[in-house]
């Protein structure tokens, strides 16, 4: 990905040498602006290469010591210098996962209501206050999250959906209901990554053109199927674009989860058991790291964290391109 | 062109200035006495733990104010106070727990341990039908936190607390999830009394916990033990104290059972500084200490100076610092909650700080 977004900047400095240096040459100005803006535009792409060499060099010894096994171990322990990051990754995938699970629909469906059915006035002050919920600082819901979210957890939510609805029959919802717990990291990335999803939609579903409304309605669809048939997909590349941004912030996420997920090193098929995540991880013990063994197995979770989502943003951008292309030769 | 160029430039130099001003901590140490500027800023500057933060900045504060020398303190840590140290980017380190021999082979020199304050771990519960302090030996609140004893009503427990009515609620250990110097002080205690705990867990800032859950700093786990019916934890003493938690009555060595306090905890540090060679270096740990009102879960908070100091302004000021908290500073100590060294170590440290020299040479 990254190749194919520092060529076309190549490809322009060479046409803009090649037009421009007739004309404006003599022109110390551009040249110095020209010069500028290209680098800027190498250091970004460098800084990351960097930020990712340094974590890899760091991280080396872990990953030669304890090789695949730490990332199949859950034997995480600072005390004996054994490091297998299994559960915090585990965890920073489900957590996420549960998170766009909750969180797509909703943005979707607040989006879809403020583009097609709110009256006009509406639709700014509710999108700014679906904005607003980006603003907020991630120790505040994490606060929120501990003295609002987990006792209802813990007393009405984890008991009815574990006994009332019987989903403790499931291996998903086992277990006793303490508050901490992988559901309640997941409802919490969910509403932070909420505003995310859903401004993204907005902008999109808003630059649907209207014909494609218009025809839609002309062949006799009602309003559901003109939404659902004609400017959802119109818009699909665009909303799972946002889903994507939600995403990258879902597994980064640190401060919030660490204070509601539990930290506990177990991989658990129970969502009202205790969980920890990569970054978690990292924030928790760096501070007091003072092995070098411990050092570097930190980093190492931390490059791994970075190739994780990698990973996981090619594969969304990949369905985005997917996406896109289909949607391109389909409308109408 | 070189006015557009000096733009950037002179943004950055301010940038680097503006964070100068607040980290001057680093530069002062190594560019000695040859700048005037940053000397008169900042006289000593040190970095560490957290846990004695706020007697240490009450100290320092104090002390500018009768002497007007500048200490500087960033609380990063404890881990990361000895790595500064080792690498000499401040003139003094703090820490919580002693420094390891691997730790102490790595420093640039002969680094002694001063011991400042005792701090105390309370462990503290959820039983709302339990009027008075339950009371707990080592041993089973170490199988408490191995997960061995489940249930609150566990024949073990009823034990330690004839005529309690104990419910048959599930226990919930609830620990610290960073890294920390409570957890250091406590699982030090638990490995001392249980054989068990030793194997296992072990002893560290941070653990691979059989059991519970992991909450963030004093707070969290506080408020995770107040919404938890049947769970139980560990928290720094100040913190129970100032919060008014509930604590457990601990059995100590000499079979009394002795609730947290600041005597208590000082009664712990007496038990062990009686019985100290004289050759000691402080490294020591004062948990399961003997005398029948020494509280069991207490330990010594250091600073880190080397023995050698490469500059001799900064090492008649360092040792003038350290000989005030001695006779000052202790004073104040227990203002914070924080307990004071008891009497007989005082005089003691006195002659150590003395053995603080100039070595000349880096």
């Amino acid at each position: 990905m990254s190749g194919s977004s520092i060529s076309p900047t190549v490809l322009m400095a060479d046409n803009g040498s090649g037009t421009v240096v007739g004309i404006h040459g003599r022109h110390i100005g551009d040249r110095v602006y020209r010069g500028a803006i290209t680098l800027f535009a190498v250091c970004v792409p460098l800084l990351v290469a960097l930020v990712a060499w340094e974590i890899a060099v760091a991280g080396w010894p872990t990953f030669r010591h304890f090789g695949l096994s730490f990332l199949t171990s859950s034997d995480w322990d600072p005390v004996k210098q054994r490091f297998g990051a299994a559960p915090a990754i585990y965890g920073t995938l489900v957590s996420s996962a549960i998170a766009l699970v909750i969180a797509t629909p909703l943005a979707v469906g607040v989006s879809v209501f403020l583009s097609e059915f709110a009256p006009r006035w509406m639709r700014q002050p509710v999108g700014f206050l679906v904005d607003l919920l980006a603003a907020i600082p991630s120790v505040v819901y994490g606060l929120w999250g501990i003295f609002v979210l987990l006792p209802v957890l813990r007393d009405p939510v984890m008991p009815f959906l574990r006994d009332t609805l019987g989903l403790g029959k499931t291996p998903f919802f086992t277990g006793p209901a303490y508050g901490p717990s992988m559901l309640a990291a997941g409802l919490i990335l969910a509403i932070m990554v909420l505003p995310y999803i859903a401004s993204v939609s907005r902008e999109v579903l808003l630059a649907v053109p209207r014909a494609q409304r218009e025809a839609a309605l002309a062949l006799g669809a009602t309003r559901w199927e003109t939404i659902w048939g004609a400017v959802l997909p119109y818009a699909r590349s665009g909303i799972i674009g946002g889903i994507i941004l939600g995403l990258g912030r879902a597994l980064g996420e640190t401060m919030a989860v660490t204070m509601l997920i539990g930290n506990r090193q177990e991989i658990s098929a129970s969502l009202l058991a205790p969980g920890y995540t990569m970054a978690s991880l990292i924030a928790n013990e760096f501070s007091e790291a003072s092995s070098d063994a411990h050092l570097s197995a930190l980093m190492a979770v931390g490059f791994t964290l970075l190739v994780i989502t990698i990973i996981v943003n090619a594969i969304a951008r990949w369905l985005v391109w997917r996406v896109g292309g289909g949607a391109a030769s389909k409308p109408l | 062109m070189t006015f557009r160029k000096t733009g950037p430039i002179a943004l950055v130099a301010t940038v680097l200035v503006a964070c100068g001003g607040g980290g001057s901590a680093s530069h002062t140490s190594s560019d000695s006495t040859k700048s005037p500027a940053s000397a008169v800023g900042v006289d000593l500057t040190g970095a560490g733990a957290t846990f004695p933060y706020p007697i240490y900045s009450k100290w320092f504060a104090d002390y500018a104010r009768e002497t007007s020398i500048k200490i500087n303190y960033q609380s990063i840590g404890s881990g990361g106070g000895i790595r500064q140290l080792s690498e000499r980017t401040v003139d003094f380190g703090a820490s919580d727990a002693p420094m390891s021999d691997d730790e102490l082979s790595k420093a640039k020199g002969a680094v002694m341990h001063f011991p400042t304050v005792i701090g105390a771990v309370a462990v503290t519960y959820n039983l709302p039908s339990l009027q008075t302090p339950i009371r707990l030996t080592g041993n089973v609140l170490a199988d408490l936190f191995l997960g061995h004893i489940t249930k609150w009503n566990d024949s073990r427990i009823k034990a330690e607390n004839p005529g309690v009515a104990l419910p048959a609620t599930d226990v919930l250990v609830v620990h610290r999830a960073e890294a920390s110097g409570t957890t250091y002080i406590f699982s030090d205690y638990l490995s001392t009394v249980s054989p068990d705990w030793a194997k296992a867990p072990g002893k560290g800032k941070e653990l691979s916990w059989p059991v519970g859950i992991g909450a963030k700093g004093n707070e969290g786990v506080a408020g995770q033990v107040k919404q938890t019916p049947g769970a139980i934890a560990y928290v720094e003493l100040a913190y129970a104290k100032q919060n008014n938690l509930p604590t457990a009555q601990l059995k100590n060595a000499s079979g009394a059972y002795v609730a947290p306090s600041i005597e208590s905890a000082t009664a712990a540090a007496a038990g062990i500084a009686d019985k100290l060679p004289n050759n000691t270096d402080y490294r020591i740990s004062i948990v399961n200490a003997p005398g029948p009102r020494a509280y069991p879960i207490a330990s010594f908070t250091w600073l880190l100076v080397y023995r050698n100091q490469t500059d001799a302004t900064k090492a008649k000021k360092l040792k003038d610092f350290l000989h005030w908290y001695l006779h000052s500073g202790e004073g104040t100590a227990a203002t914070l909650d924080y307990a004071p060294l008891p009497d007989v170590m005082k005089t003691r440290l006195d002659a150590r700080v003395d053995s603080v020299s100039v070595g000349g040479a880096a």
